[in-house]
């Protein structure tokens, strides 16, 4: 059977590996090879890597990490961070990057999403969702969660599934850096309303969150960061946890 | 020993040629047919639409290249499905190398494309040296290789199908051992060393 993902994700700002909580109060958190190899010794099934500076000077840099990473892991592992261009995603790609995340750049232009499904196939092109419950509904943000916008989270969902996305990475900005839980029911709704894989994120603070996110919510892979960085749960210990809870999970 | 790794327009060749290095292999990434045709052992890796990657091969005349090798070859993914006989995807006539045919996914209750860590079982041949039965490797992918007589390996993804095949010194594999950790990299151990 397939199995559910555990996947680690590692903010990056000028190479170095930060943790935000809500998005701010950055903390410093090692160097991102090294803390990908162990990752992946640990028994990580994928890493995300979200390159938080994105400016165009910076670029270069992360270009260099990627292709160091590629050489370093044997696991899978997807790039994301201010990527708005079919250049950015093929230069990526070439680096030795499997996926590529996109964000902002895809809502302020849902026909990039199609271009990059059709020139690189939706097995690449993860979409990232980044989501607040206000007003009795689910609204996206962009911009790293400044920005609100008008639309709402499971239409765009199933808007970028149709052009072309290959899995939904949807992040709860209520959720993120609280360890209270995922978003099991925003969650719970794409997963079931989308035919792509979806990767829960934003929450995690206990091994019982992610059996909760995989039963209840439906998610096809979850993600954290600082419960990992800062070795508050080893993913071993989890992975034996879900394994004994009846989860298909890779040991 | 020279490994080559065929360059076409559906390849993660650099994905595979860092995985060679991390077990020692210097591979030459090449569309060119004396190179391919003089190496030791040859590689097709694959992310990528079966029927432009047919008719870049074709263009190149690399298809006739391929069936003719004698060495342990080894088609990874959309590699792999290209050595068969005839895929869904674009609805291409491909290598015929393997008997079977190449189909999509179409179960309801299934999400598409396949993407994760699944495992294999009924495991034949030196390829899966040292590999245990449901050991779990890396797939993704929405087209699938029936079983069938060539069949050396299968999966379960609401229907057993083949995640490798293997005639002569052919093999192919649906998953992607270059990212399937400790287990994909002894698997591309055993090819070199066949």
């Amino acid at each position: 059977m397939l199995a559910k993902r555990i996947i680690p994700c590692l903010d990056i700002k000028d190479g170095r590996t930060v943790k935000g909580v809500n998005f701010e109060n950055i903390r410093d958190a090692g160097d991102p090879v090294e803390l990908a190899i162990a990752y992946a010794q640990q028994g990580a099934d994928e890493l995300v890597f979200l390159d938080i500076t994105a400016t165009n000077e910076k670029r270069k840099t992360l270009i260099e990490l990627v292709t160091r990473i590629a050489k370093h892991i044997n696991i899978p592992f997807t790039v994301g961070g201010g990527i708005s261009s079919i250049e950015d995603v093929s230069l990526l790609l070439n680096a030795g990057a499997d996926k590529i995340s996109i964000n902002s750049a895809a809502i302020k232009d849902p026909q990039l999403i199609k271009k990059l499904s059709d020139q690189f196939g939706s097995q690449c092109v993860v979409l990232a969702i980044d989501t607040k419950f206000e007003n009795n509904d689910w609204f996206v943000y962009l911009n790293g969660g400044r920005i609100k916008t008008e639309l709402k989270a499971l239409d765009w969902a199933k808007q970028i599934v149709e052009l072309g996305a290959g899995e939904i990475l949807l992040t709860s900005m209520n959720n993120d850096g609280t360890k209270k839980g995922f978003a099991i029911d925003i969650t719970k709704q794409i997963s079931e309303a989308v035919n792509v894989p979806v990767i829960a994120s934003g929450g995690a603070g206990t091994i019982e969150h992610f059996k909760d996110v995989f039963i209840n919510g439906k998610a096809d892979a979850a993600l954290a960061a600082s419960i990992f960085h800062f070795k508050e749960i080893e993913i071993i210990e989890l992975k034996k946890y879900l394994k004994n809870n009846h989860i298909e999970i890779r040991i | 020993m020279k490994t080559v790794i065929i360059k076409y327009n559906a390849g993660n060749t650099r994905s595979v040629s860092f995985a060679l290095e991390r077990i020692g292999i210097n591979a030459l990434i090449t569309d060119d047919a004396d190179e391919i045709l003089t190496a030791d052992k040859v590689i097709m890796p694959g992310v990528g639409e079966a029927s432009s990657a047919m008719q870049y091969l074709r263009e190149k005349k690399l298809d006739t290249v391929i069936c003719s090798l004698t060495q342990p070859f080894l088609g990874i993914c959309l590699g792999m499905q290209l050595m068969c006989n005839y895929s869904e995807e674009g609805k291409t006539n491909c290598l015929g190398i393997f008997d079977q045919d190449i189909k999509l996914f179409t179960f309801s209750e299934l999400k598409v494309p396949q993407m994760g860590w699944n495992t294999i079982t009924d495991l034949k041949t030196n390829l899966f040296r040292g590999i245990k039965e449901n050991e779990y490797q890396y797939l993704v992918h929405s087209y699938y290789a029936e079983l069938g007589n060539n069949t050396i390996a299968k999966t379960n993804y609401g229907i057993n199908y083949s995640t490798a095949l293997n005639k002569n010194n052919f093999y192919g594999v649906q998953f992607h051992p270059e990212k399937s950790g400790v287990a994909g990299q002894t698997l591309l151990e055993n090819f070199i060393k066949l």
